[in-house]
């Protein structure tokens, strides 16, 4: 048995009521480390091709790594993945908070759920003793209440992942939602769990995680925390969280604002970290180990509506707030609270209401569609109205609930133009016409257009703003570094933000593991996923390839109207000319499918073997 | 010395938990920690801390004579330990703890390793 790992799988399989386990391979954990790494096998290798992701044959999984729930900094993620509902392709997600330590604690790496059930219920994982109970009592409720709901009945000290109403309703852009505010929101992963009737995921465990060297992990978990503690930019994260971004992505004209038109919201300063504080911050909350706690808890008050909610975080902030043009922090937090009750991803949901505000604009959804609302862009009723009208599918919202992808296909009439996604995911936080190693990241990330495995904003201040050149390299080596962090199991900020080497983490899984790698073997694995990942696009989309990268036509088309980047735009060319090189850069062909020579060079040559 | 407690500031990360383990059994598993720390949500919003104040209440309530302080801390004797669970019962801090890999239950023994480590000094030392 490997150490740092909970060292079972467990399988549910609903449609015959059966509880399973299996030791965790260990040339998985070799060839594939853990969370993401797990997921991606795993589809690949058990789901049949082609199958419906919202069908019997589509599997939800829960994955944890080797450095989840360990002590060294924010060691709070988990991964979730299946086949998208929202995109058709791969599907994953990534969470923090308790639940990955607690998984571990109880045993397991990865629960595998199979199947469907017949009647609402919820899995409780106990240590050993797993078992499914009747949820009807629970259905239809909302994720939060669900959650308060079930801690009542088994314990405050379970861990507890639900859905909401969106899941249970199959709307594609539904969520999972974690520790009173935390979400697994992207690639509709909720309407899985919803097509299972799967309500909650409830666990607890008590025991040790084993370690190989138990003084060596301390030794560098107390180095990476002091690396922490000693950062100038601590308190600030500690006091303000991602809300500090909102400021800085204005200021550099890149904040989403009415639908991605421009990249400058001239209330932006309302939406402030500094604001938020002021106005509806509580407390701090963190996840699993971390210090930087940039979780801020909040209790929003106006006129008819008083809630408590986790967040808003900087993304939720750009897509509600900019995106929809809501200058109140007030209603941003409350459409943050809806999205979260409700259960549906705050990315997606804030984007396709973008959408649907700029297509009523225009003419292309009326009043009729909407059931009499005038959608405005900076109008919270409006946006407050769409969260519902989309959770519950109504109206116009039976449309928009399938993506924006999909509603603008349907709605037609130059409609996808203002469809601001790629590969059927809606882009995440910033406005990229004036950054192209962000805007490549949003092309080539292999969930769709999502900010995680690539981040590359500052990548482009450094080294320009409307050049194609140097990106591609830039971007792939983000996406193997970026990536490991979903993989092994923890949060990325403490690299990021406070500077903690990715040296720490391959010595920490050295301590923890015993596998003697070096950071050069955790990059080889990353690649080797990123690959991988890439095969189960292939596999699984008719016709995947190029065209699936491109960007929205408003990256060519449409000139930032104004603040910083105004004028700004990003020519066909160049989105082709960075393409080229990427794939070049990759070993893929010019369609963008990685060649067989790439995929044994990765130890992926079973792919071909079908 | 003792170790204060500031609820406010706490943020439920639970690496207090962590080093406590770590440091006494040489495990990472927070829930062999002898501090508590538990949410209270969706509202109010907050964590609560169960920290042992070396109030004695548990001395006077076990009825073996197990518990007992010295150099001003509050250890058990495992050897007169009968695991009645009594003094549990009797903390009015909830800051007496057990697990079921042990036969005696644990209390914080002041070695401030929590305090040492608290991200956001929710923890601290109080003279």
């Amino acid at each position: 048995m490997i150490p740092g790992y909970g060292s079972k799988v467990l399988r549910i399989n609903l449609s015959e009521n059966k509880v399973t386990t299996e030791h965790t391979p260990e040339d998985l954990i070799k060839n594939y480390l853990g969370a993401r790494g797990f997921i991606i096998h795993t589809l690949y290798k058990e789901l049949k091709q082609g199958i419906d992701p919202l069908g019997p044959d589509a599997k939800f999984i829960m994955a944890t790594g080797p450095l989840s729930g360990m002590f060294l900094p924010s060691s709070g993620k988990f991964q979730s993945g299946g086949k998208s509902p929202l995109t058709g392709g791969y599907g994953e997600a990534n969470c923090g908070g308790h639940m990955p330590a607690e998984l571990k604690m109880a045993g397991y790496d990865m629960i595998i759920i199979e199947g469907q059930s017949s009647k609402p219920c919820y899995i409780v994982v106990d240590d050993d003793d797993v078992r499914l109970e009747d949820a009807g009592a629970l259905w239809t409720k909302g994720s939060l209440t669900t959650e308060k709901l079930l801690k009542e009945q088994l314990g405050e000290d379970f861990q507890i992942a639900t859905i909401g109403p969106a899941g249970e309703k199959l709307v594609k852009i539904a969520c999972i939602s974690h520790d009173f505010g935390r979400q697994a929101g992207r690639t509709g992963l909720g309407a899985i769990l919803g097509s299972k009737k799967v309500k909650a995921i409830c666990v607890r465990g008590s025991k040790s995680i084993p370690v190989h060297d138990v003084n060596g992990l301390i030794k560098v978990a107390r180095r990476m925390y002091e690396k922490c503690f000693t950062n100038p930019a601590f308190e600030l994260w500690q006091n303000y969280g991602t809300g500090s971004v909102t400021v800085w992505a204005n200021r550099i004209g890149a904040f989403p604002t009415r639908n991605f038109r421009s990249g400058y919201f001239e209330l932006f300063t309302n939406l402030s970290g500094v604001n938020m504080r002021k106005q509806v911050v509580v407390i701090n909350k963190a996840c699993f180990a971390c210090a930087m706690c940039c979780g801020k808890y909040s209790h929003t008050q106006k006129g008819d509506y008083d809630a408590y909610v986790e967040g808003p975080e900087y993304e939720t902030t750009a897509m509600i707030g900019g995106n929809c043009a809501l200058g109140d922090i007030r209603d941003v937090a409350y459409a943050n609270y809806l999205c979260d009750e409700y259960g549906i991803d705050t990315i997606s949901g804030g984007s396709i209401i973008a959408f649907a505000i700029e297509c009523f604009e225009r003419g292309i959804i009326t009043e009729k569609d909407t059931g009499g609302i005038k959608l405005k862009f900076g109008d919270p009723q409006s946006v407050f109205a769409l969260i519902r009208k989309i959770a519950l599918k109504e109206d116009i919202g039976n449309l928009l609930a399938e993506g924006s992808k999909k509603a603008a296909q349907e709605l037609n009439r130059g409609a996808m133009k203002f469809a601001m996604q790629v590969k059927g995911l809606e882009q995440s936080g910033y406005e990229s016409r004036r950054a192209p190693a962000m805007l490549l990241s949003y092309m080539t990330s292999d969930i769709g257009a999502h900010h995680r495995p690539s981040w590359a904003v500052t990548h482009d201040l450094a080294t320009g703003r409307d050049t194609p050149v140097g990106k591609a390299a830039k971007v792939i080596e983000l996406q193997h570094t970026r990536p490991l962090f979903d993989t092994l199991g923890v949060c990325r900020l403490p690299w990021i933000e406070m500077g903690v080497p990715v040296s720490d983490y391959a010595e920490a899984f050295r301590m923890i593991t015993g596998i003697d790698y070096t950071e050069d073997d955790l990059y080889h694995i990353s690649e080797r996923i990123w690959n991988l990942t890439r095969m189960f696009w292939v596999r699984e989309v008719p016709g995947f390839g190029r065209e699936y990268d491109l960007p929205p036509a408003r990256v060519w088309e449409d000139r930032i109207p104004d603040g910083p980047t105004k004028g700004g735009i990003f020519e066909r060319e160049k989105v082709e000319a960075m393409l080229d090189e990427y794939y070049e850069l990759r070993g893929w062909t010019k369609d963008g499918i990685p060649t067989e020579e790439k995929l044994r060079e990765l130890g992926l040559g079973w792919v071909l073997e079908g | 010395m003792k170790i204060g407690k500031e609820e406010s500031r706490c943020t439920g990360c639970r690496t207090c938990q962590l080093v406590c383990a770590l440091h006494h059994f040489g495990e990472n598993n927070p829930k062999k920690a002898a501090i508590g720390i538990k949410g209270e949500f969706p509202s109010p919003g907050r964590y609560r801390i169960s920290l042992c104040t070396q109030c004695e209440k548990c001395i006077d309530a076990c009825p073996e004579g197990a518990i007992a302080k010295a150099d001003g801390i509050i250890r058990i004797d495992p050897e007169k330990c009968t695991y009645c669970l009594v003094c549990v019962d009797s903390c009015p801090f909830g800051a007496i703890f057990t697990h079921r890999d042990f036969k005696v239950p644990f209390i914080c023994d002041v070695c401030g390793e929590c305090v040492e480590i608290c991200p956001t000094k929710a923890l601290f030392w109080k003279t």
